[in-house]
């Protein structure tokens, strides 16, 4: 890099200046310096909590995870009472986040479409119905719709008492502040048949669309594939289902002097958080969805129809891919902070994973560091895996450039 | 109606107005809610919708509402609808929370000068931007004297924060030291130096990955275990710590965008005129790619703002905490949803203002680049 030439003495500057004014080694010693610093940061800080840990007589260990957390927790998947550990218990909270993460993910993409596709319809009035609401929403945080959803259903719906009679749909479900009460389902041993068939509908479908797409490709006919997955997918499940003599149970709720016994109920709590995480999400993934649809040009359409494509079929087969290549990313980064705003289930009292770990296990313990540690550890290890199976599915819907 | 024959002669024909169905409000209705019959099924199930949102909406906010009461019974004895006598009460203290009375001309004096810094930084033609400009980067330390006091001002403890004062002291905070530090992480993002590089992806990828609440958690109980043993601050300052840092990831994400969106030739002809690597970021690339990145940069802002109500959560009582612990009170109780949907609309002005702010941005800055 640095070229003596007989009419500049660059030699005459001091050795450090030469090796400042050399772009490799100057990047080494920037390196070497930010390392360094870094280093000794953290060296700084480690010192600092190993010094501050003995001042308070606490140690870093991992021993409390096996002790009996001696909490309740109001909800949860798998069988838990308050004599279990902190970790079965970090268990139920874990299974919680993800529950109303998948729920939400489910309820914020449908109506996230929906709003997408309003907003572009040429009807005035639903135009504006779904810009309202989008601007509303996602312009009030989310907190605040959570609180305000959670404060509506445990002020506004009845005590159990009056629900029985009057918020009472078909003696099956109830809505009260208590939560919604519905049928629960207990499955017989005979009920395998009908999950069996369900897989074997998706296994179906697969199949039969890779050997419609070679028929068509080598003859042009095309086959109703769509209809045919329905009926393997819905339709099989539900035949097996009456003939194996519908080896479902359904264990109805009842009321029974102050509350409902049997059934199954989605507490208020779940409710809260599912329905404003999941508003709060479509806001913005209408927005996303909206202009994911406006980026595909008017020109794709008119292409296709001169190649004298169906118009439904051009949906499908020109608008659709192109439109998802662009929805993809932001999409992705929507369902991470949908999983991630689930941990403001701790304003309202849902057991989720910062509420049993990062809240009531931390203050019973005082084991701040340990708790936080994995607390961030595990909201870490979900974001890479949704980021990952997001990644996969752009990779493959990606247009392939030649 | 008869038809009466009418002979003109050529070019002596007087205009005649379009039929009544092709002008004016029919027209309209046509092509906007009538086009077909899809069409119109859907302007019924909206007006459906319509009928069944607003009259009991307008009913319960406006017409039943109650503006003058004592307590709740006194509202509920004039009409049932929304108590926003509730409201009425607690303003002063939803907006400054525990902020002593007779300083609050300090709060209302810092949000004054709050706008006139931000005029310079949101619009380019007025007059004497340069030294308002200056004006605006000094702001956050005035705003700091203002409010805590000190050096002749009588101070003020920062646990008497609350309210809506403290949301936007803790959202501007985040706004104004966010920024460098997300531009500095996106530039080391970009960077050659394979350590620098590898430590920013890490520190951006690591807060985006976990969610602001359990930063929040770190700051109020494990933060003080890092520091050397003795020393302790203050909570809302390290509240202001995480924000900053958090957002700042954010930031860099936005701003990194805008530097991929430089054409190369931008970076090799700064290199060709002999520009070293601060030089040519200053002058050429940062310049072009802050201003395509000003949308997406407003976009982090408004989200940030609203996650200024998370601290709640960790006890500090922004607007959202005060109304919460005011619902607790005996004479008021149960009034939640009044509450809410006041602070709501708070909320929605604020950031709606910021989102139409950007949109007239994008629009402003679209103009350069369409050929």
């Amino acid at each position: 890099m640095n070229t003596t030439t007989a009419d500049h003495d660059v030699d005459g500057r001091s050795a450090l200046s030469k090796l400042w004014n050399n772009r490799e080694a100057r990047s080494v010693i920037l390196q070497i310096l930010t390392m360094a610093a870094l280093i000794g940061f953290f060296a700084f800080i480690l010192s600092n909590a190993v010094a501050n840990l003995a001042a308070v007589g606490k140690t870093f260990s991992y021993d409390f995870l096996s002790t009996p957390a001696s909490y309740d927790i109001n909800q949860s998947l798998i069988d838990y009472t308050s004599r279990d550990t902190h970790l079965r218990a970090g268990v139920v909270g874990l299974l919680n986040t993800l529950l109303v993460a998948a729920c939400g993910i489910i309820l914020a993409t449908i109506l996230g479409f929906i709003l997408g596709v309003l907003r572009l319809s040429p009807n005035f009035l639903l135009n504006r119905i779904s810009y309202c609401f989008i601007e509303f929403t996602r312009n009030v945080p989310v907190l605040l719709h959570i609180l305000l959803i959670h404060g509506i259903l445990v002020h506004s719906l009845p005590h159990p008492k009056v629900a029985s009679t009057e918020f009472n749909l078909w003696d099956l479900f109830y809505l009260s502040n208590r939560g919604v009460f519905a049928p629960k389902p207990i499955m017989e041993p005979l009920f395998w048949a009908t999950i069996i068939a369900f897989f074997a509908g998706i296994g179906f479908t697969i199949w039969f669309k890779r050997y419609a797409k070679k028929v068509q490709d080598a003859t042009g006919k095309i086959y109703p594939v769509f209809w045919i997955g329905v009926a393997a997918i819905i339709g099989l499940p539900v035949i097996v289902y009456l003939v194996t003599g519908m080896p479902i149970v359904w264990d109805v709720p009842e009321f029974q002097r102050f509350n409902f016994k049997g059934g199954m109920v989605l507490l208020p709590e779940f409710m809260a958080l599912w329905l404003a995480l999941s508003l709060y999400t479509s806001a913005f993934i209408g927005e996303i969805v909206r202009s994911g649809i406006m980026s595909v040009s008017h020109g794709q359409w008119e292409a296709a129809g001169a190649l004298g494509i169906k118009r439904s079929r051009t949906l499908n087969l020109v608008i659709i891919p192109q439109a998802l290549r662009v929805i993809i990313p932001p999409l992705t980064s929507q369902y991470l902070n949908l999983t991630k705003n689930s941990s403001l289930a701790i304003a309202i009292g849902y057991m989720d994973v910062v509420a049993t770990i990062g809240g009531i296990s931390l203050m019973q313990t005082g084991k701040e560091m340990e708790t936080m540690i994995m607390v961030i550890a595990i909201y870490l290890v979900i974001s890479l895996i949704i980021s990952a199976f997001m990644n996969w599915y752009n990779k493959r819907i990606k247009l392939v450039e030649r | 109606m008869s038809e009466v024959a009418q002979h003109y002669t050529p070019g002596t024909h007087p205009d005649m107005p379009p039929p009544v169905g092709q002008r004016g409000i029919i027209l309209w209705l046509r092509k906007n809610l009538f086009s077909s019959w899809m069409n119109s099924l859907a302007t019924l199930i909206g007006i459906y919708l319509l009928y069944k949102i607003i009259p009991p909406l307008a009913n319960w906010a406006v017409i039943d509402a109650v503006l003058e009461a004592g307590n709740r019974n006194e509202c509920k004895a004039i009409a049932d609808g929304a108590c926003w006598a509730f409201i009425k009460d607690r303003f002063s203290i939803l907006v400054y929370g525990f902020y002593p009375e007779s300083l609050r001309w300090r709060v209302d004096l810092s949000f004054i000068l709050l706008a006139a810094a931000l005029v310079p930084i949101l619009f380019d033609h007025i007059p004497f931007r340069k030294p308002g400009l200056i004006f605006s980067c000094v702001y956050p330390f005035i705003a700091g004297w203002l409010l805590l006091g000190g050096m002749g001002l009588e101070p003020v403890g920062t646990d008497e924060f609350g309210g809506m004062m403290l949301n936007t002291v803790v959202g501007v905070t985040g706004i104004a030291f966010s920024l460098p530090i997300g531009v500095l992480l996106a530039l080391g993002r970009q960077s050659h130096l394979p350590i620098v590089k590898s430590i920013s992806v890490c520190f951006i990828e690591f807060i985006r990955g976990v969610p602001l609440i359990t930063l929040l958690f770190v700051a109020s109980t494990m933060l003080n275990y890092f520091l050397p043993p003795g020393t302790t601050f203050d909570l809302l300052l390290r509240v202001l710590i995480m924000v900053t840092l958090f957002s700042s990831a954010y930031i860099a994400e936005v701003v990194r965008g805008g530097l991929q969106a430089i054409p190369k030739g931008q970076y090799e002809a700064a290199d060709s005129m002999g520009l070293k690597y601060w030089q040519s970021m200053r002058l050429i690339i940062l310049p072009q790619a802050l201003k395509i990145s000003i949308p997406g940069i407003v976009n982090t802002f408004i989200g940030l703002f609203k996650d200024t109500t998370l601290v709640l959560i960790i006890g500090l009582l922004d607007v959202l905490g005060i109304g919460r612990s005011s619902m607790a009170d005996a004479q008021w109780n149960g009034l939640s949803n009044e509450v809410y949907v006041a602070i709501a609309l708070f909320f929605f002005v604020a950031c709606f203002g910021m989102s139409r702010y950007s949109i007239y941005l994008e629009g402003k800055l679209d103009k350069g680049h369409k050929r």
